[in-house]
């Protein structure tokens, strides 16, 4: 495993360094002195080099057709023509089976890269894709409404000063990457985040308001945002050209972020948690084609992606998590599609999971809450593992509150 | 005391237009006009499309539908018909926010808007509470709390459809008390679930409005806050009026919003919340209090907001009129900018302040000069909305926010300006805090018309 103590450390330390001495961060910086101080308190690295890949797949994957209950009677019969049959699923248990196409995560399973964790959701659930995504991504009771997403609140607790911590590879920025006071960051790709920063108006702007500099005011809060913007965009432009994978992505929108996230990896850049979606999952209609269209660009693109980290000798230093806001119900409905429903499987990949295969039994289809599965495991514990047990963080703090991790890495 | 300050607080900021003759007028005039220009009624929007109102309101017997009558292509219809109609709607109000003389009225209803947050993709009942929160902008907030507890959008938002003698429902009685009166601490888990029995009955017919259904009310005695009795919805409601810590709650808020996000002293809001309360809740009253205070232009609460996205918006185009070529890139702004009118992101409102800043968000707020200038595409999208896409989730396609700019009335109010000041009273124009020592003169001679 790269992964290790110091001689990691002082490298980071090095790098950072070198960083620092380049181009307009330093000019930027040079206008921010105690920006600047932040920057480089050692504080500010990474837990022994791990990552976190959080897949978010949206709209709500119908769980039941990923992670496939085989020798179920119930699943059959509710589902006469959306159930996937125990002939066409490809085994992975006696009584559990994988949507066929996702061919290249059975072989991750084969070879003890991959678990499921079955009937993860919440008390009270919420059937509205946006408020349970809220409840998701801020980890809040579903009566309560948080501010801050748990990623955000990890950011604020434990990478104060390292704005390229959290990256999510959209145009806007989620919930879930926001905390208090640190953010993550939104980019499609690195290159275009580094153009749109290298305006001359930006620099005009910082340079004729750089003096405005007061501890407390809002505006401080605007500069400081910006300075690191600009900072990170010219960072993460060079590490992700510094050791550019050579793998052959699919060229969908999730295998352009594997592949820039693979290629951040690659240059040990100081990233800890990257963040992608992939949907629409929210088969109401025509559920067949969709979902494995969607499959289709999960599968291939995680395929590459674990393909390349294994042979560069990263993937012990990757966690892959994915999620939805919910799963479906259990019984079809008139449309070749399903409504929205309740508790969910989580799937996770990497080279360091602590066990394999199916972390806890397959959901009860008999015994129901008005037609949708109970869940089991509350999301948090997830969360908790995740924090804990991966990133090294003080997960009940993040969390507000301690929540029995589980046995995931 | 600065009028832009007054401008920009009471109201969405000054008009290039309009300064001149605004800033001629004596101090102590100033808010008696912005106030006595909101005093009109205002008129109300009416965008819902005839097929809406023809599933929803009907005639006769059809009116009095429930949503289960509906058939799945009338809902889908609906939900499809909606949603363009709030995009109309949203752009309407935005109109209403840059033109209206009723700056204060408007302002306020916009504060009402996201302290009565109702996340409900239904035109007709959005547009019924967005008259609710308008008529009562400034009026009194007993009036405006109890038109909005029985709107069809919060009604519905909240589920109290399902609240029923039989098997109560909680949410709507624990938001009322949580977000909309008492606020967190003032209550107790049990006052929660004896307040959500007095509404138990509260409902709406399928157009919106509010009915009262007597055979799933609990007429049982009910103890709240200390107070017991047969209560019913109203009542609650007046008792939750009776308490102090109500006014408070709104004071804080209000101060919160149109003073300072972070700077809050305990003292003030206890003076403006008592005072509010002695006045029968009356708004202006309260406004009034805030504007009359020698605090409200205080160093520290001038240039010390972050604006929302649609106050940011919203101020630009009062200073430098335009005109959109493609009025709807407005909605990819609002969305990407994170602030899109009437979705919410829940009950609790948008948190406001550093919440609205991320680097992207800061980056476009940055660029938004440029894109209207340079005829540039929005080349922003925001994420998808599954609840009101339903799976059908084409991402956006690429707006413009190109414009034609109308320079006119700021070459007018700078006609009479040396050029070497030109700058320097730009900033103070346009900026809340002047900035000491600016000459970037590259950026005047590139950006001046």
């Amino acid at each position: 495993m790269a992964a290790g103590g110091a001689p990691n450390n002082k490298r980071m330390l090095i790098k950072r360094r070198d960083f620092l001495k380049t181009g307009s961060l330093a000019t930027a910086s040079l206008l921010l002195p105690k920006f600047l101080h932040a920057l480089q308190s050692p504080g500010a690295l990474p837990v022994k080099g791990r990552n976190l890949v959080i897949i978010q797949l949206s709209g709500g994957n119908d769980g039941l057709n990923t992670i496939i209950p085989t020798r179920n009677d119930v699943y059959y019969r509710e589902r006469s023509r959306l159930g996937i049959k125990r002939e066409t699923a490809l085994t992975l248990t006696d009584e559990a089976g994988l949507h066929p196409t996702l061919v290249g995560l059975k072989s991750l399973w084969d070879s003890g890269q991959m678990s499921v964790l079955n009937s993860v959701g919440y008390p009270n659930p919420d059937r509205s894709h946006f408020r349970s995504m809220d409840i998701w991504h801020s980890a809040s009771p579903a009566d309560e409404y948080w501010q801050t997403g748990w990623l955000g609140r990890y950011l604020d607790a434990h990478c104060a000063g390292r704005p390229s911590a959290a990256l999510e590879f959209d145009d806007t920025l989620s919930l879930v990457l926001k905390g208090e006071n640190a953010k993550g960051l939104a980019l499609q790709d690195a290159k275009r985040l580094y153009e749109s920063t290298r305006s001359p108006f930006l620099a005009e702007y910082s340079a004729a308001k750089g003096q405005v500099l007061n501890d407390d005011a809002p505006v401080d809060y605007l500069y400081k945002t910006m300075a690191e913007t600009l900072s990170s965009a010219n960072y993460l432009f060079e590490q992700s050209r510094r050791k550019s994978t050579t793998a052959n992505y699919p060229s969908t929108g999730l295998g352009k972020d594997l592949k820039t996230i693979a290629s951040l990896i690659l240059a040990d850049t100081d990233t800890a948690v990257y963040y992608v979606s992939l949907g629409s999952f929210d088969t109401h209609v025509n559920q067949l084609a969709q979902q494995k269209r969607l499959f289709q660009e999960l599968n291939d693109a995680l395929s590459v992606f674990s393909n390349d980290l294994k042979s560069n000798g990263k993937w012990n230093d990757v966690l892959v998590a994915t999620f939805s806001e919910f799963g479906r119900r259990v019984s079809q409905n008139a449309s070749g599609g399903t409504d929205h429903g309740t508790a969910n499987n989580m799937m996770f990949f990497g080279g360091s999971l602590r066990q394999k295969g199916l972390l806890n039994a397959m959901p009860n289809l008999t015994d129901l809450d008005q037609g949708d599965l109970k869940f089991q495991v509350d999301f948090r514990q997830v969360y908790s593992s995740l924090l804990g047990n991966w990133l090294g963080a003080d997960a009940g703090k993040v969390l507000g509150r301690a929540f029995e991790p589980l046995k995931i890495v | 005391m600065s009028l832009k300050h007054l401008l920009w607080r009471m109201g969405f900021g000054p008009r290039t237009k309009s300064w001149e003759n605004w800033s001629a007028l004596p101090p102590e005039t100033w808010w008696p006009k912005l106030r006595d220009e909101s005093l009109p009624a205002p008129q109300h929007f009416d965008v819902a499309d005839g097929t809406i109102k023809g599933l929803l309101m009907g005639v006769g017997e059809l009116g009095k539908m429930e949503k289960r009558d509906l058939d799945k292509e009338q809902k889908r219809q609906i939900r499809k018909q909606s949603r363009e109609d709030l995009q109309n709607l949203n752009l309407l109000w935005l109109e209403e926010m840059t033109h209206s003389k009723a700056q204060l009225r408007e302002k306020m209803a916009f504060f009402w808007h996201g302290h009565f947050a109702s996340r409900n993709i239904n035109i007709l009942y959005q547009q019924q509470l967005l008259t609710v929160l308008r008529e009562h902008a400034l009026g009194n907030f007993a009036d405006l709390l109890r038109g909005v507890s029985k709107s069809g959008a919060m009604i519905s938002f909240l589920n109290n459809q399902q609240n029923k003698k039989q098997h109560p429902n909680e949410n709507f009685a624990r938001e009322v008390m949580e977000l909309f009166t008492l606020g967190r601490g003032n209550y107790t888990e049990n006052d929660v679930k004896e307040a959500a029995r007095a509404f138990t009955g509260w409902s709406h017919r399928l157009d919106g409005e509010f009915v009262f259904r007597q055979r799933d009310h609990d007429t049982g005695s009910k103890t709240v806050l200390g107070k017991t009795g047969n209560f019913d919805g109203d009542e609650l409601l007046d008792i939750l009026l009776e308490k102090r810590e109500t006014a408070r709650f709104i004071a804080r808020k209000l101060y919160k919003f149109l003073v300072n996000e972070t700077l809050v002293p305990e003292e003030r809001i206890i003076w403006l919340g008592d005072r509010f309360f002695d006045s029968g809740y009356k708004i202006m009253r309260l406004l009034e209090d805030i504007v009359r205070s020698d605090w409200f232009y205080a160093p520290e609460n001038v240039g010390s907001k972050i604006k929302s996205p649609v106050e940011l918006w919203v101020g630009i185009r009062r200073a430098i009129p335009l005109e959109l070529a493609d009025p709807e890139s407005q909605l990819v702004l609002q969305k990407a900018l994170g602030q899109i009118l009437f979705y919410p992101p829940n009950v609790a409102g948008w948190p406001g302040g550093r919440n609205w800043i991320d680097s992207s968000s800061l980056m476009l707020r940055l660029r938004i000069p440029q894109l209207l200038y340079s005829n540039q595409d929005l080349d922003v999208r925001g994420k998808t909305d599954d609840d009101q896409q339903m799976g059908e989730a084409a991402k956006g396609q690429m707006r413009r926010l190109s414009a034609i700019m109308d320079w006119q009335p700021s070459i007018d109010l700078f006609a009479k300006t040396p050029d070497n000041e030109l700058i320097g009273k730009l900033a103070e124009f346009l900026w809340a805090v002047p900035v000491k020592n600016l000459s970037p003169r590259s950026v005047a001679k590139k950006h001046r018309p």
